[in-house]
């Protein structure tokens, strides 16, 4: 009886915003935000990231990591108001290969948005990102859309005696960095070429300009050991620091992290593939989550698709909130607060509300 | 303390089983707002069988719901309502649907007084245009007037649909049943209950066929089913091509306020988009319930639309990996635990022996046609 109430309720509310914006997908918060009249430059847009399509041989590839990919591009068609665009972040193949690349290309290719793609590590290491700039361009970049600034950084890069100097082979390269708690492993790193850029790239947007920086990696320090982290970290947030408002959405993690720094709002997104656990969790080790941040539930591991998912963002007042669609779970909001200055969980950062985390099995 | 004793010995759950819940099957929920009485479940009984609740005086809950074939209207692939007009999804038990958390297919009724309000006004099912003929016979027809006041201590005239529907629930809360030859062997360890044949079935439910991952089975219990709700490849899969369509042309209808349970049961197509008809996520895309497999040897056709005739059909649909034609394509929404299987034709035969002790003795095939024990 309760959700036939809730119906109506949406119902009735959508009746009376009488805006023609199909809403059934949405949740009313996002659709009140995206329909209002008062900033022109609100829109919606998409994010995709980490499927990590993984090549077995011949036309064989990991059936459940493209079914994730494959189910989000078919699931994101489907929204309601349409968004402006989609952005995939990162980790496209699992070993940079051109049949993982190509398969991968072939399934975001069916989405019907404009696409921007950030680069991930394990699309990197193999050529170094030749082929993938043959499927979609630049490494670094940016864009201005309805007022927003948008950059996207490669933030996977590391040191170039690593790079270039120390692996008998490309695959080796590419398997190094494929693995977590490796001591054969490296941080990643922006690089002085691309800050330089950055530097050029943010002179010519005025302070109040809100803008957005896609990276793969956090541009944070969060744990060495899996790479949570990114080594220029506090030179690029010092780069931000001059604008009003700053988000930064990176992939990677393949968990729920947020966070806000001086002006900048972090938020990460999941993985279409796999939820990594967090760090302290599995290694027991210290890390530096935020705080703030309500970690997701712990997934199940009888259900295949628990704790992946993809995201739907809206973008409002210079600020992005994420609506994460998880499947076989409870979808989740995290929206920038303005009372608070910071984006909070809307529904889970009151304990109360918690879903308790399976204590045995 | 009860499942201490139920450990201990078959024997003891055997008793406790006489006493109180069928073999293999948990206590029955009651609400509280509706407890269980005699007359309760007499006036619950007769208002399920009484078809002067339709428009055209001649279906009943029972039409489709019929004891014989353990209360579905087997062999029909869907259901059949006023003059002969069809739905579009197989009729689901009654038997032990007082166990399930939500009703119908796609789960859009929460509990079964809910449930019952609705195939009275379906256009396809009994075709009122409202509930007040029903208010009408029970006010006016003296022993219902007289059963509703014992029951309910409620006036001819007061009676509404509330009293109506917690009668018809109360009596279908009495239709449960267990101790099937699986029962007896799995939980009351009796060796010889079911053959060899499904015994190795039953180790291929629960290891390579992946079955018991939502036809779940507890420790002391078994419903067979894990209340969810899962995209298996079955209806979306023909009208893949017309999900993105149907699905806006469905949202748009949705929010106007169009019916939602009409528009599932009048539409094959709108009927395919599933749990997503109802709760607006996109995950829910093309995703049924689970239904319970208690009796299902005696209730073919199969899955939500009755496409598929066999319970071998049902196996091999699965062991494609959610295809009923190996090499057509699967659909994007597919739910990730289902995938190829690989098992041999001799593990789905034994598949479906496992299946066939899932009968309750009183819905057995007695060979002439008839059951066991079916009969109202």
């Amino acid at each position: 009886m309760k959700r036939i109430d809730t119906l109506n309720s949406r119902r009735d509310f959508l009746k009376a915003t009488a805006s023609g914006v199909i809403a059934g997908m949405l949740p009313v918060s996002l659709v009140r935000l995206a329909s209002a009249e008062e900033h022109g430059a609100d829109f919606t847009f998409a994010y995709i990231s980490d499927s990590h399509i993984q090549h077995i041989k011949g036309s064989n590839f990991v059936r459940n990591w493209g079914q994730g990919l494959i189910r989000t591009v078919a699931e994101t068609n489907l929204l309601e108001p349409k968004p402006d665009f989609v952005v995939f972040g990162g980790d496209l193949a699992q070993l940079g290969t051109k049949p993982e690349l190509d398969h991968g290309a072939e399934i975001l290719a069916g989405l019907n948005y404009e696409t921007h793609v950030v680069l991930g590590e394990h699309d990197y290491y193999l050529d170094l990102g030749e082929y993938w700039s043959e499927l979609y361009g630049k490494h670094y970049y940016s864009w201005d859309h309805k007022g927003v600034h948008f950059i996207t950084l490669n933030s996977i890069l590391t040191y170039d005696d690593w790079t270039f100097d120390r692996w008998e082979s490309p695959e080796r390269r590419m398997n190094e960095m494929a693995g977590l708690d490796n001591p054969n492993g490296s941080p990643f790193m922006v690089g002085e070429k691309q800050i330089k850029w950055l530097k050029k790239d943010l002179s010519k947007v005025p302070k109040d300009t809100p803008v957005v920086v896609f990276s793969h990696s956090p541009l944070q320090h969060i744990y060495k050991e899996w790479n949570f982290w990114t080594v220029e970290a506090d030179e690029i947030q010092a780069l931000l620091k001059p604008f009003d408002k700053v988000n930064v959405i990176y992939g990677h993690v393949h968990q729920i992290q947020y966070n806000q720094i001086d002006n900048i709002a972090f938020t990460s997104v999941m993985s279409t593939a796999w939820p990594w656990p967090y760090p302290e969790s599995y290694a027991q080790a210290e890390s530096h989550l935020p705080i703030m941040t309500v970690p997701m539930n712990r997934a199940d591991p009888f259900n295949e698709r628990d704790a992946t998912g993809w995201q739907f963002m809206n973008m409002h007042t210079g600020r992005v909130d994420l609506e994460f669609n998880l499947y076989n779970n409870t979808n989740r909001t995290v929206a920038f607060s303005e009372e608070k200055g910071r984006p909070e969980d809307t529904t889970f950062t009151d304990s109360a509300n918690r879903i308790p985390a399976q204590q045995h099995f | 303390m009860k499942k201490m004793l139920v450990a201990l010995s078959g024997l003891v759950l055997a008793s406790a089983a006489m006493a109180g819940d069928p073999l293999g099957l948990p206590e029955v929920p009651i609400p509280a707002g509706n407890p269980q009485t005699a007359e309760k479940i007499a006036l619950g009984a007769r208002l399920f069988n009484d078809i002067r609740f339709s428009s055209t005086g001649d279906v009943s809950c029972a039409t489709c719901h019929v004891a014989a074939t353990a209360f579905t209207d087997s062999p029909l692939r869907v259901s059949e309502g006023i003059e002969k007009l069809t739905g579009t999804r197989n009729a689901p038990t009654v038997v032990n649907a007082a166990f399930n958390k939500t009703q119908f297919w796609d789960g859009r009724s929460p509990d079964l007084e809910d449930q019952a309000l609705h195939p009275f006004l379906n256009p396809v099912e009994m075709g009122l245009p409202d509930h007040d003929p029903i208010l009408k016979i029970v006010r006016e027809d003296k022993e219902y007037a007289k059963a509703f006041k014992t029951v309910f201590a409620v006036a001819a005239d007061a009676i509404t649909m509330d009293e109506v529907t917690k009668a018809i629930a109360a009596f279908e809360r009495t239709e449960v049943s267990g101790d099937s030859p699986f029962d007896r062997w799995y939980f009351g360890g009796n060796q010889d209950a079911v053959s060899e044949q499904a015994v190795r079935g039953f180790a291929v439910f629960l290891g390579t066929g992946r079955c018991v991952s939502c036809h779940v089975i507890e420790q002391d219990f078994a419903l067979f089913t894990d209340h969810q709700f899962h995209n298996v490849g079955v209806g979306i899969n023909d009208i893949q091509e017309k999900v993105p369509e149907l699905a806006r042309a469905f949202q748009v209808a949705k929010n106007e306020g169009m019916d939602v349970d009409v528009a599932v049961l009048t539409d094959a197509d709108t009927s395919h988009l599933g749990r997503f008809a109802v709760d607006d996520q996109l995950s829910s895309m093309g995703a049924f319930k689970t239904p319970t497999l208690r009796n299902i040897a005696v209730t073919a056709p199969y899955m939500h639309d009755g496409s598929l005739m066999s319970l071998r059909e049902v196996v091999e649909h699965y062991n494609n990996g959610g295809v009923t034609k190996m090499g057509n394509p699967i659909n994007p929404f597919l739910s990730g635990g289902i995938r190829p299987l690989d098992l041999s034709e001799q593990d789905i035969d034994d598949l479906v022996a496992f299946m066939e002790t899932l009968t309750s003795p009183r819905f057995e095939p007695t060979g002439d046609g008839t059951v066991a024990s079916g009969d109202m």
